[in-house]
Formats: C-alpha cells, sequence, structure tokens
C-alpha cells in the first residue's frame, strides 16, 4: 500500500541507467526519480555530465551515431521504459517537451513558431491552433507582449522573449515533462529573474527537470536537487536537505564553494 | 596584396575591354527584328530567333532535370546518408566532377544520351548533358546551404516531435533556399554559355526553324514534342558568325554576345538579389 502511493508521487524512475559516447563512458548507473509536478535541479560542475542525462529523458541522443544507453528511464503512469528501442522517440518527445540552452526559435512567425509542435501533430484547425496559441502563450508570460504582433518573425523579440517563446513552444503540446538545459546562462540577470518566476509557475501544471549550472538558481526554483561530478549521481535529495546538510562530503565542498 | 589588386585589376580591365569592344561592334545591330528573325545569309536580315528559343527550352530541360536530382542528392548526403568510406567516395567524386572539363560531359551525353538512350541530336540530349554539368554545383550548394543552418534549430524541431522527414522540408530547405537557389542560378548562368558539349552532341549551326510549340490548340493543350527537334543555342550561333568571312557576321556576333553577356549577370544579378533578400529574414 505504501509503495503504490509512493510510486504515484513519481512521474519519471531512473534506473542504473548508464551512457555512452562511442566507447566513452559518460553517464554511471545512475538512480534517480522525478516528482510528480515538482521541480528537479540537476547541478555539478562543467562535464559533470547533466545535460546528457537531460537530453536522454527525450532521447535526443538518437539523432548521432554511436551512442548507446543501458538501464531503464520509466514513464509512470504508463510504467514504460522509454529507452526500449521499440519505443519510437518521436512518440517521447511529444510527451517530453525540452527548452534549450540559447533561445532557438525558428525563423518564422510568433504564431508559426508556437504552432509548429501541434503541426507537427496533425492539429489543422484554426480555431483550435489559435487557442493553444494564447494558452501556451498566457502560460510562458508572453501572451501580454506580442498578442497584437504574432505574425512579426520571433527573431525581432528580444533573448527573454525569444526563450520564453521557446518555453510557449515547448507548452504548447501540453508535455508531460518539460526539460530545461541551463535555459537562462544566455541572458541578462532580469531576463534570468522573469524565466525562473515563470518555471516556479510551471510546476503546477508540469514536472519539470532543470539543469542548471547556477547554484543559487537550483536553490531558488527547485524542490528537489541531484548533484552530479564525473557521470555519477553523488546525491539526490529535498534541495533544502542538499544546500543545508548534505549527506555527502563531496556535495558539501561543492555547495560551500570549496570545488568547481 | 598589392601583386594581388594588380592582378585582379588586368583580369577586370581585360574584360572591361572586352565587353567595351563587343558593346561598340554590336550595339547597333540590337533591334527588334534581330530577335525575331531566323539566321541568314545576308548578314544584315539574320537573328538570334532560333538561337535563342533554342537556348531557353534547352535550359528549361537542364533546370528541370539538374534541380531535383541535385537538390535531392545534396539532402540525402547531408542528412540522410551514412558516413562510411562508400558516402566520403561519392563526396569526393562530386567535388572532383565540378572540375571536369565541359567536353568530357558532351562525349558522355553523346554515348549516353544520343545514342545508347536514342535520343538523337535533340533539345532533350543537350539539356541533360548540361544538367550533368551544372549538378555538382547545385549539390555542392545545397550541402553548404543546409550546413549554414546551426544545429540548434535542427535540435529544436526534433525536440518537438518532428521527424526527419519533418524537419527537412518545415525547416532545412526553406531555411537553405537561398543557398540552394543561388547555387541554381549560378549553376545555369554558366551551362547557358556553355559551347563544348552542345557542340559535341551535335547541334546545328544553321537553323532556320522553330521546334515545335509546346503549347497545342488541341487537348491536351500540351506538347512534348519539341524535345527531341533539332536545335541551336546561342553561343553555337556565335561560333558559326565568327567563323565566316564578311565582316558583318562579326558585327552580328558581337551582338549575340552582348545578349549572351547580358542574360549571364541579369541571372548572377538576380541571384544575388534573392540571396539579399531571403536572407534578411534570417540571422544566425
Amino acid at each position: 500500500m505504501q509503495k503504490s502511493t509512493e510510486i504515484n508521487q513519481y512521474k519519471s524512475e531512473v534506473k542504473n541507467l548508464s551512457f555512452y559516447y562511442g566507447t566513452f563512458n559518460a553517464l554511471k548507473n545512475i538512480d534517480m526519480v522525478l516528482h510528480d509536478k515538482k521541480i528537479t535541479a540537476l547541478i555539478g560542475p562543467s562535464g559533470c555530465g547533466k545535460s546528457t542525462f537531460l537530453r536522454c529523458f527525450n532521447r535526443m541522443h538518437d539523432l548521432y551515431p554511436g551512442n548507446r544507453y543501458e538501464g531503464d528511464i520509466m514513464l509512470y503512469p504508463d510504467n514504460v521504459n522509454i529507452l526500449l528501442p521499440r519505443v519510437d522517440p518521436i512518440e517521447v518527445r511529444m510527451r517530453i517537451s525540452m527548452v534549450f540552452q540559447k533561445p532557438n526559435p525558428f525563423p518564422k512567425s510568433i504564431y508559426e513558431n508556437v504552432a509548429y509542435g501541434l503541426r507537427v501533430r496533425g492539429i489543422k484547425q484554426r480555431a483550435i491552433l489559435d487557442e493553444k496559441i494564447e494558452d501556451a502563450l498566457r502560460n510562458a508570460a508572453l501572451w501580454d507582449e506580442v498578442k497584437d504582433r504574432l505574425n512579426d518573425l520571433a527573431f525581432n523579440l528580444s533573448g527573454g522573449q525569444q526563450q520564453r517563446l521557446c518555453i510557449a513552444r515547448a507548452l504548447a503540446t501540453d508535455p508531460e515533462i518539460l526539460l530545461f538545459d541551463e535555459p537562462t546562462s544566455a541572458l541578462d540577470p532580469i531576463a534570468t529573474a522573469s524565466i525562473e518566476e515563470l518555471i516556479a509557475d510551471l510546476k503546477d501544471k508540469v514536472t519539470i527537470l532543470i539543469v542548471t549550472h547556477n547554484m543559487q538558481q537550483a536553490a531558488r526554483v527547485s524542490d528537489y536537487t541531484a548533484y552530479m561530478y564525473l557521470g555519477e549521481l553523488i546525491e539526490f535529495d529535498e534541495t533544502d536537505t542538499i544546500f543545508i546538510k548534505p549527506k555527502n562530503k563531496q556535495t558539501e565542498d561543492y555547495i560551500t564553494g570549496r570545488f568547481g | 596584396m598589392i601583386t594581388g589588386i594588380i592582378a585582379l585589376m588586368i583580369a577586370i580591365l581585360t574584360f572591361i575591354a572586352l565587353f567595351a569592344q563587343m558593346l561598340i561592334d554590336g550595339m547597333p545591330r540590337l533591334s527588334w527584328d534581330f530577335f525575331t528573325s531566323f539566321p541568314s545569309r545576308r548578314p544584315e536580315s539574320a537573328g538570334i530567333l532560333s538561337a535563342w528559343v533554342g537556348t531557353t527550352l534547352v535550359m528549361l530541360v537542364t533546370a528541370v532535370s539538374a534541380v531535383p536530382l541535385g537538390v535531392g542528392a545534396g539532402v540525402y548526403l547531408e542528412e540522410y546518408a551514412p558516413k562510411n568510406l562508400f558516402t566520403e567516395i561519392i563526396e569526393i567524386n562530386v567535388t572532383n566532377l565540378a572540375g571536369v572539363p565541359s567536353i568530357i560531359y558532351g562525349l558522355l551525353a553523346l554515348g549516353l544520351f544520343v545514342y545508347q538512350l536514342g535520343f538523337g541530336q535533340s533539345i532533350l540530349a543537350a539539356g541533360l548533358a548540361l544538367a550533368l554539368l551544372i549538378l555538382p554545383v547545385v549539390i555542392v550548394a545545397t550541402r553548404e546551404a543546409i550546413r549554414s543552418i546551426p544545429i540548434a534549430i535542427r535540435e529544436g524541431a526534433y525536440a518537438l516531435g518532428a521527424t526527419k522527414w519533418q524537419t527537412v522540408s518545415d525547416h532545412l530547405l526553406p531555411y537553405s533556399s537561398a543557398g540552394i537557389l543561388t547555387g541554381i542560378i549560378i549553376g545555369l548562368a554558366r551551362a547557358i554559355g556553355e559551347t563544348a558539349p552542345i557542340i559535341t552532341i551535335g547541334a546545328l549551326t544553321f537553323i532556320a526553324f522553330l521546334p515545335p510549340s509546346p503549347i497545342t490548340d488541341e487537348f491536351p493543350y500540351i506538347s512534348f514534342e519539341w524535345l527531341t527537334a533539332p536545335f541551336t543555342v546561342m553561343p553555337i550561333q556565335m561560333f558559326n558568325w565568327v567563323s565566316r568571312p564578311e565582316e558583318a557576321f562579326q558585327l552580328n556576333a558581337a551582338a549575340a554576345g552582348l545578349v549572351l553577356v547580358v542574360m549571364t549577370l541579369t541571372m548572377n544579378g538576380l541571384a544575388i538579389y534573392l540571396r539579399y533578400r531571403m536572407r534578411k529574414n534570417i540571422k544566425w
């Protein structure tokens, strides 16, 4: 009984995950969970594998030859291992969206940027598109700024607005998990604050996994934090525990700035 | 640096001198009649009607065959082909093909299209020969245009659940269209002035009739008979006139040359303009 309620709190469970770029072992036997409708942050020094780990969740590594996964990433409530070769990566990406390090809008209009994920799902009716696009832009706190110029090119927006557009684009398809790969590293402090606020607001709707090299950011926005080092998961716990009394010496050294 | 500029100036000045000479000689011959008359034994009533119609139709065949093949090959090599020895050999050969003398393409076309496939000395054979000639240009332009699109855009499309084909058709092709179009136009501008392969195929040098019209009065209103018709093209008409002893034919050759140069420069200008227009909206 206890077990099943616990499972229901998980959106995803990573079991003994290893990942290889060719022969290079980039992730080593990772076990972790994503709590449903919570924000989980991945922190660690550069090259520790946090982005590699994030990109396993939407099978981004499948785009390049020579990459190999071992282990499971279970998605609940379906109880399906999304790393299985028979699971279509396109199906996975339909349910798990991603926002990248640098804003990467398409050289199309604001409207078409948000519409693209819906269009690849075969949605053509203008009324449905209009409604979903407005919802997505509202959820990304961008609607008021762009509602009068939806047909403008996305490149005419500021960097922070472009990143919020990319978040709207990812939200438009109602993903179950939203992945953020250092979403504020290319933005100024004011734009960063607005994105962080947005991420915090989004957790009512979607489970979030965020990679950040900024520890304050992890402390500010996340409910759970995982510390990674050299492809291994060193410690995973509630954010408060990680930042106030980490169990592992390495985590403590990194958090307190003695290392990293 | 200085020697480079001097070398460049010599090349440019030579071109300007030649062009000016052609302009002085050919300008007085340019008139409406020059474009609407067939070649003639009398230089003053000779024109380039069969030549420019022939050039237009040959270019049509070239474009229709080289563009889908070249763009398709470029997309395949860049996005679909596995990276192995076989594709590497293909890649090296595509680049090398651009440097093969055009008369070799003429010989290939003579053997393959004219005799083996039985197309005869026709517009179809000439168009396909020139298509082979510009194929490497189109392939290389397509690949470079696709390669210049940032990985972040590609990954952005894939991350939204796009398939490979959706990524290619919704993003990579539209965003690289300026570069691809430039390659196509520059390829066609090169093909329009090619003489050697067309002579090898056996284009007529004196032709006083037009190929059958592609548009007909009767159903289905469209005809492909022109594809198998004998023809001539602008550079061959020039070649024919230059080899005549009479002075007056030299002036005709200059006038035809002027038309050809203007056609080529217009195409290049169009390529630059399109590149500018389409790039304006794309910054990365």
